[in-house]
């Protein structure tokens, strides 16, 4: 591997400017001429817009203009959309309503964007904003998807009757219901998935720059995708034609989903710069973050999982409502059917599964994908379920799990998923060993003594990553196909840029890319830089979501590398007189196998862009782009494992230990894998023990929006991990790699609410399990 | 437009700037004098991405008002390295990956140093007690915790 090569621990090569302080995010950047944006947004969950009086705003100290969705509107800039088309099970498409940037004659929830206002100063345009006079008649409005379904609850769409935007299913319903009839046991479980706030710590931001001179449009935005965003911004909301928009996404401070949509903030500032004549920037306060960003999960599930005599699961049958919010967000419609549903299999072999998912409008914030998407909710609902049937029937969880794995390869699931490869038992026995479960009955005794109730619970994840082969989404209504690209750059002198269309938010591409690269020509990975992030550089891109930069954007470096290399060999060949097929290029240098004759790395790069000594008929040049379009899905899985101690005078969990052994294929950096492990991890404990966005049902209002009221994890709430790695190949891409940015935050919710219902026996118990929840769960208990 | 005439010592320089009555010192350092390494991650002091040190004390800059560091000794992230040479917080962050985003990390690593400043030998719960007013939603605080232990035994030795 080399000490810069795969698999090496390569410090990361992007820290020494962000811990100089040197990071370049959208709110670092300034342009010539530069004013501020705020947005006037509704205070109100549903409303009508009945006027909008701009005149006192208008007059307020150093106020550029104020601009309204009728003008938008008149400049034809388009509505927000969905771009995953579902059906419905009576085949009618899904039913998606309007989504204005800026809205115009009805509000949907508090936070809808209104107005903005451009001033010369930040806290001019906030003050300016709150002068803008806007008349509403309040609607009743609804923020818990089970209550947009009843009748009478009030319509938010006239496009989706009900507020159902679509009824679908996914399965054999008459195998699981004959199989559930026939059970020797059936596990019944109410499954409710929280509501989350993504909460990337840096806030959203947007600066629009249009320039009259050039007739040339520049978005600096916090993306996870620039390419999909100039894309949309371009077909969709026609904002700018394609070939004069360029979005740059620079340094973007986390994304965790939130930042693969194209919200409305990003359309308004490019246009209100060309209304304007001015670049316009706007950076979103935590507080517009928390109303607007697009929330994660919020699910309401039952689910019956069957077993025969021998304790094989039969079947699972599940019935989900999925809340949507307001509007539906880019990829809204994808989470709770293809990200969720087909991963309903887990790691057990059971031959008869059906899902049905209704999704519905609600007055709350957009609902998206938030890290695991979909995955999360359908791991939750597995692993609690099966813990509990554990529990039922009276045999070890681990028993359990171990006799219904899939154990042979490759595995045809029952909704639409082949799995390639994998070794749970591999994952259960090092996690296992690791979290020492079978001494676990002591530590529980020695924690008895003190007064506390000591739980243990695992959870064994699989996700669906490195989506995805295009035409495999395409046949399932995505509107994109989800490829990657690469080009590979070789300098004059030996120096290698490699453009990317994956986007590094925190996940260390400068380095992992570089890593691969070094590994390949065996050159330093300082002598080679990755380019990503911005539209006028890197042709297209489909960009970093969904754990897929590795499988799929490292992929494509590979194929550009193999191109290079192939050209680089025949020069190398052609220089030393010597055969093609005897050329092999190895630390820094191309040598013909088995004689000491050799050219350096550079000389050959020279030799490229010289031309004076090419093969014939070699074009000149050491440049080379490719597209890669996975063959499937990748695999990760893993087993977790958690063990908390329960104080019942007071109701506080604190975790003791907590282990995770998951399985990444081939891994690139294991630093850098581990922090990735831990995030992850951070945020499915946040998600068990702490978060939870809450409406007050009767004003739609949002009363955790602010660092005050919505917990986030703290050091302080949090243990150190024990993480580890097997390791079974990915058999469908060149490196053999899974990927590994969501499994912490899949895999480890479950296996913190096993151990906190094992501690306290009582299985009732929601997340986020609060000392009051749990204190309650345990007096309750006690009554039994 | 007028503003209020502020003489203050940034990094050990002496800073000369103008401000208005209601701007934080964090819309100063940013928009002012280019010191955009302190973030605002929510302009409640609730994150601790502005943290900055006042007079050798650990603040949340969004806090503060730009007029207040009259007189005063600013330190913030920009300061921290000796030229080229990193601060042994710096270097270990960037040993132990103990950043993602980088977002927060400027802020982490001022608030570490103020808490080695004050205890030069913490314990684990010590460093995650300390930390908790930094908020980090990438690393889950753990190679944030190993990167300050390691620092702070360099920092012993030295």
């Amino acid at each position: 591997m080399g000490i810069e090569g795969i698999g090496a621990r390569v410090a990361r090569k992007e820290d020494r400017r962000f811990i100089t302080g040197a990071g370049r995010y959208v709110d670092d950047m300034v342009v010539p001429g530069m004013k501020h944006a705020a947005f006037v947004r509704s205070p109100h969950a549903h409303a009508e817009i009945k006027k909008i009086d701009v005149k006192k705003a208008k007059a307020m100290p150093g106020v550029i203009d104020v601009l309204l969705g009728k003008e938008l509107k008149t400049d034809g800039i388009g509505n927000l959309i969905c771009g995953w088309m579902i059906h419905s099970k009576d085949g009618t498409p899904m039913k998606m309503g309007a989504w204005s940037p800026l809205a115009v004659d009805r509000v949907r929830y508090v936070g809808d964007a209104v107005a903005i206002v451009v001033a010369e100063t930040k806290s001019q345009a906030r003050d300016a904003a709150e002068a803008v006079e806007i008349t509403y008649k309040e609607l009743k409005s609804v923020t818990e998807a089970v209550d947009a379904l009843k009748k009478g609850a009030p319509q938010i769409h006239p496009e989706a009757d009900g507020n159902l935007i679509y009824d679908w299913e996914i399965g054999d319903a008459k195998a699981t219901d004959a199989a559930i009839a026939k059970a020797a046991h059936v596990t019944k479980m109410h499954i409710v998935n929280n509501r989350l706030v993504p909460n990337a710590m840096e806030p959203r931001a947007a600066l629009g720059h249009y320039d009259k001179a050039e007739d040339h449009y520049t978005c600096w935005t916090t993306s996870q995708n620039p390419h999909v965003a100039r894309l949309v911004m371009s077909a969709f909301y026609n904002v700018a034609p394609e070939n004069k928009l360029r979005v740059i996404a620079p340094d973007v401070g986390g994304g965790f989903g939130s930042k693969i949509y194209i919200y409305p903030e990003e359309i308004v500032c490019l246009w209100a710069s060309k209304k304007t004549g001015v670049p316009v920037k706007w950076v979103a306060d935590r507080t517009e973050s928390f109303l607007t960003d697009a929330h994660g999960r919020d699910h309401v599930t039952e689910v019956q999982m069957a077993f025969d005599k021998d304790n094989k699961i039969t079947a699972l049958k599940v019935d989900t409502i999925a809340n949507f919010g307001a509007y539906m967000s880019l990829f809204s419609s994808a989470v709770p059917t293809y990200l969720y549903a087909t991963l309903l299999s887990g790691q057990y072999v059971i031959p008869a599964i059906h899902a049905n998912v209704r999704a519905v409008y609600t007055n709350t914030a957009p609902v998206d994908a938030y890290r695991g998407a979909g995955r999360p909710e359908a791991t939750y609902l597995l692993e609690r379920t099966v813990e509990t049937a554990a529990r039922e029937l009276g045999v070890s969880p681990a028993d359990l799990r171990r006799k219904n794995f899939i154990t042979t390869f490759p595995y045809q699931t029952p909704v639409i998923m082949c799995y390639d490869a994998g070794d749970y038992a591999a994952s259960l026995d090092a996690a296992m060993k690791a979290a020492d479960y079978a001494g676990f009955a002591k530590r529980k005794a020695a924690a008895a003594k003190k007064g506390k109730l000591r739980g243990i619970g695992m959870s064994n994840y699989i996700e669906a990553c490195g989506i995805a082969p295009s035409a495999a989404v395409g046949s399932l209504g995505a509107g994109v196909g989800l490829w990657e690209s690469a080009e590979v750059r070789v300098n004059g002198v030996g120096t290698i840029e490699v453009l990317t269309g994956s986007h590094s938010h925190g996940q260390g591409h400068e380095t992992t890319f570089a890593q691969l690269v070094a590994d390949r020509f065996g050159v330093p990975i300082d002598s080679v830089s990755i380019v990503h992030g911005d539209t006028d550089k890197v042709q297209m891109g489909m960009g970093t979501y969904g754990s897929r930069s590795g499988a799929v954007g490292m992929s494509a470096i590979v194929k550009a590398l193999d191109k290079v290399e192939k050209k680089a060999k025949k020069i190398a060949a052609h220089l030393m007189e010597a055969d093609e097929g005897d050329i092999v290029i190895e630390n820094g240098v191309a040598k013909v196998a088995g004689t000491d004759k050799n050219v350096p790395w550079f000389q050959v790069a020279l030799a490229a862009y010289t031309a004076h000594n090419l093969p014939a008929g070699m074009e000149p040049g050491l440049k080379e782009g490719a597209f890669y379009d996975p063959s499937n899905f990748t695999f990760p899985a893993g087993c977790y494992i958690c063990e908390v101690e329960v104080d019942p005078e007071t109701g506080v969990t604190e975790i003791v230990q907590f282990v995770a052994a998951d399985d990444f294929g081939n891994i690139i950096n294991p630093m850098i894998v581990e922090g990735q492990v831990h995030g992850g991890i951070a945020q499915g404990v946040g998600q068990a023990l702490l978060e939870g966005a809450s409406y007050d049902g009767a004003s739609g209002q949002l009363v955790t929006a602010s660092y005050m009221d919505y917990a986030m994890p703290r050091a302080d709430d949090l243990p150190s991990f024990q993480v580890s790695t097997s390791n079974t190949p990915c058999p469908s891409n060149p490196l053999g790699i899974k990927g590994c940015g969501e499994a912490g935050a899949i895999g480890s919710p479950p296996a913190v609410m096993n151990a906190i219902t094992d501690a306290i026996g009582n299985n009732d118990l929601t997340m986020p399990a609060t000392p009051q929840k749990v204190w309650a769960a345990v007096r309750a208990a006690k009554k039994h | 437009m007028a503003g209020l005439a502020v003489s203050t010592t940034i990094n050990g320089d002496s800073v000369e700037y103008l401000c208005q009555p209601d701007e934080t010192l964090l819309d100063v350092l940013r928009d002012r004098l280019g010191l955009t390494g302190a973030k605002e991650g929510c302009g409640t002091g609730d994150c601790g991405a502005c943290s900055i040190i006042l007079d050798g004390r650990l603040v949340c800059s969004c806090l503060v008002l730009g007029a207040e560091a009259e007189g005063r000794r600013v330190e913030t992230i920009e300061g921290m390295a000796d030229g080229d040479v990193l601060h042994p917080l710096q270097q270990k962050f960037i040993e132990h990956a103990a950043l993602q985003c980088g977002i927060c990390t400027p802020g982490f690593l001022i608030a570490a140093k103020d808490l080695l400043a004050r205890n030069p030998d913490p314990t684990e719960e010590e460093i995650r007690f300390g930390l908790a007013g930094n908020l980090c939603r990438c690393t889950g605080y753990d190679k944030i915790v190993r990167a300050v232990q390691d620092a702070a035994s360099v920092m012993r030795a030295a």
